[in-house]
């Protein structure tokens, strides 16, 4: 009886939804340029800001530097301390956020129509004229530095901060945006104003709106909040960086029940012709939930994990192919085992039509559900724009994964995939699992 | 899979726009026949739909020596029906385009998809099936109870935070049900059964204990047709709803807990109250209470304890966190992590102080109005998220709210005065109905090791 919702699924793939979003290309009266998507049913704006190059813009021996400015940026401007700031952005019921990444420094803004200009111009004093208080730096560094000794005891921080330094060498990627406890205790006033001047600048943003904003407002309000800035930034954008991972296991001794795994190996860029294949191929492998072999074989059939995931993980600067799992000590080399055996079965076996279809049909449906909301749509529109996709990827992107063939999923996966080549992380107390170095 | 939910009082804010008597724009509701009560949320900027089915029956619900059964059976809803086999529903939800997950809380058990509109046929069809015709095999209930142990591992046994957080939930609550871990305790989730789990089904699963949530691209009219095709021909149960459960006594002990653990980086102290929660068409107490909290901690730098402790150095962090989305009492929590060369006891001292101030001072009028502002913002703001009023619906009449309670809401929480916040202040900031827990490194712990934590009020959401 399991047929009768089969049929049904397949006379609905006919019909999938493909009402396109109408993404405006603009350029500011400042010459800013901007995407937006326009729509004025709920009475505010989304602004998403991604200034290049992140905190992967530190200096070598200021790591944390721009971590640590970001969130000194709404802590008081212009003639406002910290206090009497965010009483301002309080009392206009804007909402910004601040946010410090490996590829990009975001800011991602809500206000009301009703005082847009009032809370764009707020934004503005904090990109522009941050004060960078002795108080409040002191406040916001041991805060900082309270997250770093809390990841130091946090098993899955553990993992992934082991796995990011065997993965790339010298590049920024291989340590942590926060910093050491060292390094921030060290940062001065000049090291943050540096900071600012390295990566807050016009030569490295990328724009994008949605919401209660024509373009020509959209224009204004840009060149209001962003003209102050410097032209350029101080240093170049880093360079893209070569994987140093090796294949192996590390084991890190955790005295917890359970043993928290990661994993990664070499990835593929989005410019591989063959990187909707290993997108696809992802997703029959770890990276589609329930529907993935290694849910199934590791979750469903066995129980040994409450969850197992993969996903190409595409960085500006450099690429894997990770994942990550959770295991009872005593079951978590049986877990481990079986995430090989399927890199095997997959390298050497291929997929079925099923899996590729099903994959197909998710990987496109799924896709313009991503666009429900203003929030969403900008933050989507900013991103495309840092890793330098076109505006009608939008259109184009469910082709290519459609255009996807049984055997691009086999070649990439050969090409790719190598149980003996992944390098796994445990923390924990694994019985059964020996460390290879 | 898990999506983790915290509400914060300010999200809970959020529910519609104009919002008197009549129904707020895009909302509607019905009520079938057989009793399932629905709401439809209309939102027609993107192709989406969210269905959710919430189950008027949580961990809160479950019989002593029982504990886990109602997330267990939430696990055992994938395994299966007579046309659908183990994992298939997940599987044809992702083979179409959409994600599919489930909660259970202590007053409620949800399960929810996100797909393309045009196949909201579909999903309706699918979990109207298992509404009535859940089969769970001799072969997965093994498997799965494994599965739900791990859940427990890792989000519990694996955290001493987690941890502390349901020993301080056992010891607050004397007699309610809310003092048992939703996820359960280990040895008796050892034990749980297939049959248990059938038993639990039986009994509780009918659309008469039920609410549908269809939110996103879809009209009232196609929703309603859709919900008396699929949901109207499932039958309802005689005594499907829940009993009434313990209450609590009347209590008169302050109690304080502490717990070390090397995998703890910093002290956290964590205090929580009885406070009363959100009732049918009496919700101004919890409205204040919710306001309370957004004085106290809604802000890093000008709420009342950033500017007390945090400004003056004497705490790093500190939250204060309060969910009237429940059947029962609940709590109102307070937390702080001491700051740099800061003794526990004196930031504890400072805290208290702080909260002494605001019980005698009562709130500053412009720091209110400010919050007002916030609130009204948030509204408008919260109309962007289809999927996040689908869950102010289903929380809301899950724990016996009436969908005008939840329409009316924001102008409760907007009509909040002074007077309102100070009585609410003085019920749980000067009560002995309290648990104060200091988390710490370990024995030797000095005091400057901080760490970002909520006071988690807000019960527990575990996901499958």
């Amino acid at each position: 009886m399991i047929r009768a919702f089969a049929t049904f699924v397949f006379v609905a793939l006919a019909a999938l939804p493909a009402r396109a979003i109408e993404i405006q290309q603009i350029t500011s009266p400042g010459g800013i340029k901007a995407w937006l998507v326009e729509d004025h049913s709920i009475p505010f704006t989304s602004l998403s800001m991604m200034f290049k190059g992140g905190a992967s813009l530190d200096a070598p021996d200021k790591r944390g530097a721009i971590n640590l400015m970001t969130a000194l940026l709404e802590e008081g401007a212009g003639d406002m301390n910290s206090v009497q700031y965010a009483e301002a952005v309080e009392g206009l019921g804007a909402l910004n956020r601040f946010d410090a990444g490996d590829d990009a420094l975001t800011i991602s803004a809500r206000a009301l129509t009703e005082n847009r200009d009032e809370a764009a111009d707020l934004l503005r004093l904090a990109l522009t004229d941050p004060r960078f208080d002795s108080d409040a730096v002191e406040r916001v560094r041991a805060q900082v530095q309270s997250v770093i000794r809390n990841e130091a005891t946090d098993p899955n921080a553990i993992a992934a901060k082991k796995l990011s330094e065997l993965s790339w060498g010298d590049h920024p990627y291989a340590t942590s945006v926060n910093g050491t406890e060292e390094s921030v205790a060290a940062l001065t006033r000049d090291d943050l104003v540096d900071a600012k001047n390295r990566v807050l600048a016009r030569d490295r943003v990328v724009v994008a709106a949605s919401g209660d904003i024509t373009a020509q407002d959209l224009g204004v309000l840009i060149d209001r909040i962003l003209g102050g800035l410097p032209e350029k930034g101080t240093v170049p954008l880093p360079e893209k960086t070569k994987l140093q991972l090796t294949g192996g296991v590390t084991v890190i001794d955790w005295d917890s029940p359970q043993t928290v795994v990661s994993f990664a190996q070499a990835g593929l860029p989005m410019s591989d012709p063959d990187y909707f294949a290993a997108y696809v191929a992802d997703h029959i492998l770890g990276g589609g939930g329930f529907s993935s072999r290694l849910m199934d074989q590791i979750r469903e059939k066995r129980g040994l994990t409450y969850g197992v995931g993969t996903g190409l993980a595409n960085g500006v600067y450099g690429e894997t192919w990770q994942g990550g799992m959770a295991s009872a000590n005593g079951k978590v080399a049986e877990a481990v085992d079986l995430i090989r055996q399927e890199w095997d079965r997959f390298a050497e076996g291929g997929v079925t039509d099923k899996e590729l279809n099903d994959a197909k049909t998710y990987l496109t449906g799924e896709y313009p559900l991503r666009f429900n909301g203003n929030g969403k749509i900008a933050s989507i529109l900013a991103g495309m724009q840092l890793i330098g996709l076109p505006a009608d990827y939008v259109n184009t992107r469910n082709a290519q994964v459609e255009a996807v063939t049984a055997e691009d999923v086999q070649r990439v996966s050969k090409r790719l995939l190598h149980s003996d080549q992944i390098r796994f992380v445990l923390v924990g107390r694994p019985d059964g699992v020996t460390a290879t170095d | 899979m898990n999506i983790f939910l915290r509400l914060s009082p300010l999200t809970l804010a959020l529910a519609a726009t104009p919002a008197l008597a009549e129904m707020p724009k895009g909302i509607s509701h019905f009520k079938l026949d057989n009793g399932l009560e629905a709401v439809v949320i209309e939102d027609h900027r993107a192709p989406v739909v969210v269905q959710m089915v919430w189950y008027k029956i949580g961990s809160a619900d479950e019989q002593p020596g029982k504990s886990g059964i109602a997330h267990y059976l939430e696990h055992l809803m994938f395994k299966g029906t007579d046309k659908l086999g183990p994992g298939e529903l997940s599987k044809t939800v992702t083979a179409n385009g959409g994600m599919d997950n489930a909660f259970t809380s202590y007053d409620y058990t949800a399960y929810f998809q996100r797909i393309a509109a045009d196949r909201l046929p579909l999903v309706m069809e699918m979990e109207s099936d298992r509404m009535q015709n859940l089969k769970i095999g001799e072969d997965d209930w093994k498997a799965e109870r494994q599965v739900v142990l791990e859940e427990r591992s890792q989000r519990t046994d694996s955290d001493p935070g987690a941890q502390f957080s349901e020993e301080r939930s056992a010891v607050q609550f004397y007699n309610h049900p809310y003092g048992r871990p939703v996820i359960g305790w280990r040895q008796e989730m050892e034990g749980l059964t297939r049959e248990d789990a059938i038993e639990w089904y039986d009994r509780h699963y009918a659309p008469n204990d039920a609410v549908l949530i269809i939110a996103g691209d879809v009209t009232a009219d196609q929703a309603r047709e859709l919900a008396e095709k699929y949901y109207g021909p499932v039958p309802s149960k005689a005594d499907a709803a829940r009993k009434a459960r313990p209450q609590e006594p009347e209590q008169r002990s302050a109690r304080r807990m502490e717990r070390s653990d090397p995998r703890v980086a910093q002290p956290v102290m964590i205090r929580t109250t009885l406070a009363p929660e959100r009732n049918a068409g009496d919700q101004k107490q919890a409205a204040a209470l919710s306001v309370l909290a957004e004085l106290l901690a809604g802000s890093a730098q000008t709420s009342v304890l950033a500017r007390d402790l945090v400004l003056t150095g004497k705490a790093l962090y500190v939250d204060a966190a309060y969910d009237g989305l429940t059947v029962d009492p609940t709590t109102f929590g307070l937390s702080l992590v001491p700051g740099p060369g800061v003794s526990n006891a004196d930031a504890e001292a400072a805290l208290d102080a702080a909260l002494a101030k605001f019980l005698k001072d009562g709130p500053d009028p412009t720091q209110l109005e400010r919050v007002k502002t916030q609130i009204r913002a948030s509204r408008i703001y919260a109309q962007d998220s289809a999927h996040g009023r689908a869950y102010d619906y289903g929380q809301g009449l899950s724990v016996g709210l009436t969908v005008e309670d939840v329409n009316d809401w924001p102008d409760i929480l907007a009509a909040v005065t002074a007077d309102d916040i100070r009585v609410a202040a003085k019920l749980v900031l000067d009560s002995r109905a309290s648990v104060t827990g200091w988390l710490l490194p370990d024995a030797s712990a000095t005091a400057d090791a901080p760490q970002a934590v909520s006071a988690d009020a807000a019960p527990a959401e575990e996901v499958q």
